[in-house]
């Protein structure tokens, strides 16, 4: 059997399915290849969505119109957004998911997406023609060819798990890894590396004594990932706070040479932000508790994840400290917790497509690129779908820039220095962490996800509603102006130098908002809140923002100045043979990307600058 | 685009120095200074800076734009080439609105960015740029951290901390972290910014001003420092006598090397010692020699010794009262040697003139200047609690990289790695 599309994407976790719809949503007659059709939009580690940065990229996925944000509503039962207290630059929405109504609601969004036909099998080979992959054979023998394919194969690529001293190959619980796909891998001659990661017992619910514990609730006023949803779909539920003790440590650190960890069974690097229970009692040895989170797992489901407690010890210790920790003295274990390692393949392997430098026709998307979380996934997922459609459809690439996203910044990361750990979002990544907020990421990227034509009619009609709203809004504000007198009669301080301020200049001051401004001018009551408070947002930061768009035009000057594939660095004369090799491994795209790397100086950019002109000259003459 | 300035000509001394200043404001910010000639014709003119006065008398040419080294409007002050007048028309060229210190490589790179170099120019030039990058580094580690000692690693550590703590409440916010890190933060911010205001007052007065070069003459006890130093010095400054451990404070003399003023250190000699003044002085010794600008290491046979050496740094075999046909020796008491260590130390500190810290120090005390700025706003923004930390975090990021060229790069991963080594995160 043959079959042909444009894109083919293997994989049906978060990566997968973001891949599909997107280069579905170009146009690209797309195919997404997972073993079971059932098993798409599976939750396999927390049945949470969001949080600090993740939450960031979430919304930046939903501008262009993908599916992550509108399914995480839908399954949303506990939304929070944090730091909620804090500035809206750092405010990252959150929400805990009902496992099953993510995944139908996930499958539904693709089943009605059109150009996306999903296929069920599994993936053991490339198609190649010469050097270019050009689709890929299935385990049945039956071939899909297509313009560019994108690997999402998440922690199958030679996945290990660990309980105890017992160990097995497996992707997830309960399914196969793909050895043949990883050797295949191997014959394309990337850098490979390990990481671990790993996953607490699940516990049923029912054996929980609640009443001891303490409520978690979510927000009074939920906040959605979606710019086209204002409320939650379902029932909201509190999750339950309980704390580990003395016991619980004891027992942790009796056990610890039979965990698979400390028995040296892993040789795996695990994320430093997401420790097993067995990592935080042998590093911080003096703490003698840590708090647990029960998160429910679904309205109709009495499975529950305790959040902190992630663990490789053999099953009878894990039910031995679970059972040690207040409200969860008499619980029961449904699935035990487990580590898991697997192959990830050196992201400076790719550009900023997410493409395969060496292999034209190939992209690779989410864990397999060293990154953990389902957010980080999705995010990649965008990138690759829409250039792997772009590549297919011989259209331009399409680029996200460290000044735009947070997408941006994470490509960037991944592709100029690669990875150590999984690696995690934060806002402490995004250096223009001010402009690049969750409330504005519409602002920032439907108008390109328009431009490529990717999102929908609905959305368009919501954004362009809301611009004109925002618009005519911050032209009132800006157009009225105060005294210093006036403006000190509502109880701020200004300085008394006789001048008059704006609406718009007055809201930048932290202690000012809209309620000191309708107090000046009743008139501009009657603006809708969404607007209110997107114009409070925005003059917060305006000054910094201002600071900083000598910084961002500088990036864009050097992002736009790109560096031909296959560059001879070999010729440029006055470089130091150190730098000379991490050029040429890296390979960058650009003359931006060129100056993150580790240890460039002032004078090697320069002569990279000199020499690229030359080359453009030449191809010019 | 910026508007942007620095000394065009080799540091050091010479009879004219020219300030090169470059960008679409450059002749607004020369016009502060003094009136402008026509293009491309040279005049004198009285050089005044905005505010403090008299400057010098200097050359002034204008080039329009398309028609300079950088293709930008540009505006050349040929001054006179003393030092106290470089750095009083480059500081307040700083202090005009819209104009700052070019980064190395910026004039060469806005010539290359208008089509005025090509390759082969820009690779003659390299070495150049990348000279004075590294002379940056070394100076900012030896006139800085080795006069300093340790400040500066105090306020890099200083400035991780408050920036991880102000992340790690933002950035883990759902976690087992303090909701309020203000006080910690505060205290950290104000001793930094504390400190970095106590060095520039140094910058400004005359005494820290350094004109001349410090040489250390370093070695065991009784090998012979005091008298090679009374040697050179020509006088009986230091007491010798046989007894080791005669010196027990550090000594120093000045001289004159060529033109060049030069304070030679006479210090302690090094060894373990139960005698706590002696142990005092020897102390004191070590941060002199590891603060000076070189190093004479005296050594008997067999003698090794702990002290980090620098390029230039000079070993000697002390006590060597005449040639043995083996290189290196010296003896204070027969004068063998002597003469040649004079042409090397000459030789050695004459280079190194002509890279010597002017600008160096005055980019440093430019960054160092916004830094204090920005770490003030930041500590006011802490005051009122992890509501501002996002613009508190920001000021501080801000200050962090103005002082990147001081205290080397802070990162995300520096952050990370001092936040999960202090919280334990992970749910």
């Amino acid at each position: 059997m043959k079959h042909r599309f444009d894109v083919v994407v293997v994989g049906g976790g978060h990566a997968g399915t973001e891949a599909a719809h997107a280069a579905a949503r170009v146009g690209a007659r797309t195919a997404l290849i997972t073993l079971r059709a059932d098993a798409i939009g599976v939750m396999s580690c927390n049945p949470a969505i969001g949080g600090l940065g993740k939450g960031h990229l979430v919304r930046e996925i939903d501008a262009m119109d993908g599916v992550m944000g509108r399914v995480a509503d839908r399954a949303g039962i506990q939304f929070r957004l944090l730091n909620r207290r804090k500035g809206p630059a750092v405010q990252g929405p959150r929400a805990q998911s009902d496992r099953k109504i993510y995944r139908t609601e996930m499958q539904r969004e693709t089943l009605q997406q059109p150009n996306l036909t999903v296929v069920e099998g599994e993936a053991v080979d490339f198609l190649m023609k010469n050097d270019t992959v050009s689709g890929v054979v299935l385990a049945d023998g039956s071939e899909v060819s297509a313009g560019a394919v994108v690997l999402t194969t998440g922690t199958f690529l030679r996945g290990v798990i660990h309980i105890g001293d017992q160990s097995r190959p497996g992707g997830r619980m309960g399914d196969a890894p793909s050895v043949k796909m990883a050797e295949r891998i191997d014959d394309f001659g990337l850098g490979l590396g390990r990481l671990k990661t790993g996953t607490p017992p699940r516990l049923d619910g029912r054996t929980i004594n609640w009443e001891v514990l303490e409520d978690q609730p979510g927000d009074e006023d939920p906040v959605m990932f979606s710019f086209l949803h204002k409320t939650p779909f379902v029932r909201q539920v509190a999750c339950a706070i309980t704390h580990t003790n003395a016991q619980t440590h004891d027992i942790i650190r009796e056990n610890l040479d039979r965990s698979a960890m400390y028995g040296g069974h892993i040789e795996g690097v695990g994320p430093r932000y997401c420790p097993s229970i067995e990592d935080k009692i042998v590093r911080f040895a003096g703490k003698n508790s840590h708090q647990v989170f029960l998160e429910p797992e679904g309205l109709d489901d009495t499975t529950v994840y305790p959040n902190g407690i992630s663990t490789s010890l053999p099953v009878e210790v894990q039910q031995d400290y679970v059972r040690s920790i207040t409200g969860l003295e008499r619980v029961d274990i449904t699935q035990p917790g487990y580590a898991i390692e697997y192959d990830y393949v050196d992201p400076r392997a790719l550009d900023a497509r997410l493409a395969v430098k060496t292999v034209p026709g190939l992209f690779l998307a989410g864990q397999i690129n060293g990154t953990t979380g389902y957010e980080e996934a999705a995010a990649q997922g965008l990138v690759a779908g829409l250039n792997a459609a772009h590549v297919a459809l011989d259209r331009e690439s399409v680029m996200f820039s460290r000044s735009d996203s947070y997408i941006g910044v994470m490509v960037d990361d991944l592709i100029t220095r690669g990875v150590s750990e999984p690696y995690r979002m934060f806002t402490s990544r995004a250096e223009f962490r001010l402009s690049l907020r969750a409330d504005n990421a519409d602002q920032r990227l439907t108008p390109k996800g328009i431009d490529l034509g990717i999102v929908g009619d609905k959305r368009r009609q919501v954004f362009e509603n809301k611009m004109n709203r925002l618009t005519a809004g911050r032209d009132r504000v800006t157009e009225v102006s105060f005294t210093p007198q006036q403006i000190q009669k509502v109880g701020v301080a200004v300085n008394k130098d006789g001048s008059r301020r704006s609406g718009y200049a007055l809201l930048a001051f932290p202690d000012f908002g809209f309620r000191e401004l309708e107090m000046l001018n009743p008139d501009l009551g009657d603006m809708d809140v969404e607007i209110k408070q997107q114009l409070e947002r925005e003059a917060l930061y305006a000054n910094y923002i201002e600071r900083q768009s000598r910084d961002v035009q500088a990036l864009r000057k050097d992002e736009n100045l790109a560096i031909p594939p296959m560059f001879s660095y070999a010729s440029i004369d006055g470089l130091s043979n150190e730098l000379r090799a991490k050029l040429e491994k890296i390979q960058p795209g650009n003359l931006g990307q060129a100056a993150r790397i580790d240890g460039m100086t002032p004078a090697a950019l320069t002569l990279l600058l000199a020499k690229i002109r030359q080359s453009q000259r030449k191809k010019q003459a | 685009m910026d508007t942007i300035f620095a000394l065009a000509t080799a540091q050091g001394k010479a009879g004219v120095a020219v300030v090169r200043i470059s960008g679409p404001r450059a002749f607004a910010v020369a016009e502060e200074f003094c009136d402008l000639p026509p293009a491309r014709e040279a005049r004198v003119r009285s050089l005044n800076a905005p505010g403090s006065g008299f400057l010098d008398r200097a050359l002034v040419l204008v080039f329009p734009e398309g028609e300079s080294f950088t293709g930008e409007p540009v505006v050349e002050f040929h001054l006179h080439g003393s030092r106290a007048v470089i750095q009083a028309v480059l500081r307040a060229l700083g202090q005009v609105a819209g104009a700052r210190m070019a980064e190395p490589g910026e004039f060469t790179r806005r010539a290359l960015e208008n089509g005025r170099l090509d390759l082969t120019q820009v690779e003659a030039l390299a070495d150049l740029i990348d000279a004075e990058t590294e002379a940056q580094r070394v100076q900012a580690v030896r006139v800085l951290e080795g006069r300093l000692s340790g400040v500066v690693d105090g306020w890099r550590a200083d400035l991780i901390r408050a920036a991880a703590l102000l992340e790690a409440v933002i950035d883990f916010a759902d976690e087992e972290v303090p909701e309020d890190v203000s006080p910690e933060v505060e205290e950290l911010l104000e001793g930094v910014g504390g400190s970095m205001r106590r060095e520039l007052s140094g910058f400004e007065s005359a005494e820290r001003i350094r004109d001349g070069f410090e040489v250390a003459i370093v070695g065991a006890p009784n090998v012979g420092k005091s008298t090679l130093l009374n040697m050179l010095a020509g006088r009986e400054a230091a007491i010798t006598s046989d007894v080791a451990g005669t010196t027990r404070d550090v000594i120093e003399v000045r001289m004159d090397l060529d033109g060049l003023p030069v304070t030679l250190l006479d210090t302690a000699g090094l060894r373990d010692t139960d005698d706590l003044v002696e142990g005092l002085g020897i102390e004191r010794a070590r941060k002199r020699a590891v603060a000076a600008d070189l190093r004479i290491v005296l050594l008997a046979p067999g003698q090794t010794h702990d002290l980090p050496l620098w390029d230039g740094d000079i070993r000697l075999r002390a006590k060597v009262d005449r040639d043995d046909g083996q290189r290196n020796g010296i003896s204070g008491k027969t004068g063998f040697g002597v003469e040649r260590l004079l042409e090397k130390l000459t030789e050695t500190l004459s280079k190194r003139v002509a890279n010597s810290g002017l600008i160096i120090r005055e980019r440093q005390r430019a960054a160092l200047e916004e830094a204090v700025v920005g770490l003030d706003r930041a500590g006011r923004l802490v005051e009122f609690g992890p509501d501002r930390y996002d613009l508190a975090a920001e000021e501080l990021r801000n200050a962090i990289r103005r002082l990147e060229s001081l205290i080397g790069r802070i990162d995300v991963e520096t952050l990370l790695d001092e936040i999960f080594a202090s919280f334990c995160l992970g749910k």
